[in-house]
């Protein structure tokens, strides 16, 4: 595919190499437009809740009632109906990842800015690791290192041959397959979204350079990515639904327990 | 492998997508925590002080309310019994006022009754003074007129029957003209 477009009017089509962004200043590693972005966000979400929270009122104003919506859907749909009773000890983490990982992803659609720091693999990572090492010491913490390991490990009401398929599976789950689905699930998300998008508005303007025919052809690509920028405004949201609501669901497995 | 070694060269460049950068680990840390931090200690404690502010100031309304209720229904019962006690002290006393005017008009009929009995009494013990009073001064008139008239018939012949009346006659008139 590349080799078919490359001979065509020398149109690169984005790669990889496009969420590879150099350093703004010098060649410091610190100053990628992620990296700004990722600190914009942690300036935003913290402006508006702080400004939204800080009269505490009993009846509302916008500000406050907007900023409490956010926060009573976490507390409440995500925390409290998934974890139970306890629940209040990780809303500030739920919280924090909720309005972190959704104001970046947005960042991915917004004019100007047009990235979402997430679709850099470092960052789910980070909140991957965040999460794992939450519910592992919530799970130490709350039923003991040796009979968390044991439940992890030997299933009960398990037939005991069964354990030699069962036992590598778990582990394997527990320690590798959560965090990394985690974390590649709204890594890859926020990569193709945004490759996804760069295809259809970098084509439908190289479109407009070329003949006539293909001219007329630009209007769709660029049409397809602005339906498509809508599209992606929903997978945003609700990535960072999906990984708020597994790290709750993770937490309460580790405080449950039964299995 | 191959897709991405293709599509390295066809850019140029272009590293593995999934290999982290230090840098960007170090910033997603540090701005995770940061964040974190922020919105435990300033955002959550406010929310959450808000909230719990509204469910007082919700329970505390219903309290007041259910106690102002209590009140409410207190005074009513306190009124309903002073009403009732009030009736029954009307009661009480249109019943002595009744038995009170009853014993007065008794009274006074008993003593007009008397009243009458006395002047009855008085008037009859009058006209029993006068009866004997006339009684008394008729029979000496009468004794008086019967010896006049005796003398008078005495004094004239009684002859005849037709005289006899004629005399008679005279001494009433008389006896009329004189009074």
């Amino acid at each position: 595919m590349s080799v078919l477009l490359s001979g065509d009017e020398g149109f690169k089509p984005p790669s990889t190499a496009d969420f590879d962004l150099p350093p703004v200043f010098l060649d410091n590693p610190y100053t990628t437009k992620p990296i700004f972005l990722v600190f914009l966000s942690v300036i935003l979400i913290s402006a508006f809740f702080i400004a939204a929270s800080r009269k505490a009122l009993i009846m509302p104003n916008k500000l406050q009632f907007a900023g409490e919506s956010i926060y009573t859907f976490v507390r409440n749909d995500l925390a409290r109906d998934v974890i139970g009773h306890e629940f209040m000890r990780f809303v500030p983490y739920l919280f924090t990842l909720f309005t972190f990982i959704l104001t970046n992803n947005i960042f991915g659609i917004v004019p100007l800015l047009q990235f979402p720091p997430m679709s850099r693999v470092s960052f789910p990572y980070i909140l991957a690791i965040f999460t794992f090492v939450i519910f592992h010491y919530v799970a130490i913490k709350h039923k003991g290192i040796l009979p968390y390991l044991k439940e992890i490990m030997f299933m009960p009401g398990v037939p005991k041959p069964v354990y030699i398929l069962l036992t590598p599976i778990e582990l394997a789950t527990y320690f590798v397959v959560r965090p990394l689905t985690l974390s590649l699930r709204l890594f890859a998300n926020m990569f193709a979204g945004h490759l996804l998008l760069l295809v259809f508005i970098l084509g439908g303007d190289h479109l407009l350079k070329g003949v006539i025919g293909l001219k007329l052809l630009s209007p769709f690509a660029f049409a397809f990515g602005i339906g498509l920028t809508f599209f992606e405004f929903m997978v945003q949201c609700l990535q960072a639904y999906i990984f708020t609501l597994l790290s709750a669901l993770y937490i309460a497995g580790a405080l449950a327990d039964e299995h | 492998m191959s897709i991405r070694t293709v599509s390295n060269l066809a850019a140029g460049e272009g590293a593995n997508p999934l290999i982290p950068h230090t840098a960007e680990l170090i910033v997603g840390t540090i701005a995770f925590t940061l964040l974190f931090l922020l919105l435990r200690s300033k955002v959550v404690p406010m929310f959450e002080k808000a909230f719990a502010e509204r469910t007082d100031a919700i329970a505390g309304g219903i309290e007041r309310a259910e106690k102002a209720q209590q009140e409410a229904e207190i005074a009513l019962q306190k009124y309903t019994s002073q009403l009732s006690d009030a009736q029954g002290e009307a009661q009480k006393i249109r019943e002595d006022a009744r038995v009170q005017g009853a014993a007065i008009i008794e009274d006074l009929r008993a003593k007009a009754q008397e009243e009458a009995t006395r002047i009855t009494a008085a008037a009859s013990a009058s006209i029993e003074a006068e009866r004997q009073q006339a009684i008394t001064s008729l029979r000496n008139e009468v004794g008086a007129l019967a010896t006049e008239l005796a003398s008078k018939i005495v004094g004239e012949a009684l002859d005849d029957q037709v005289r006899q009346s004629r005399i008679v006659d005279r001494f009433i008139a008389d006896l009329e003209k004189s009074k």
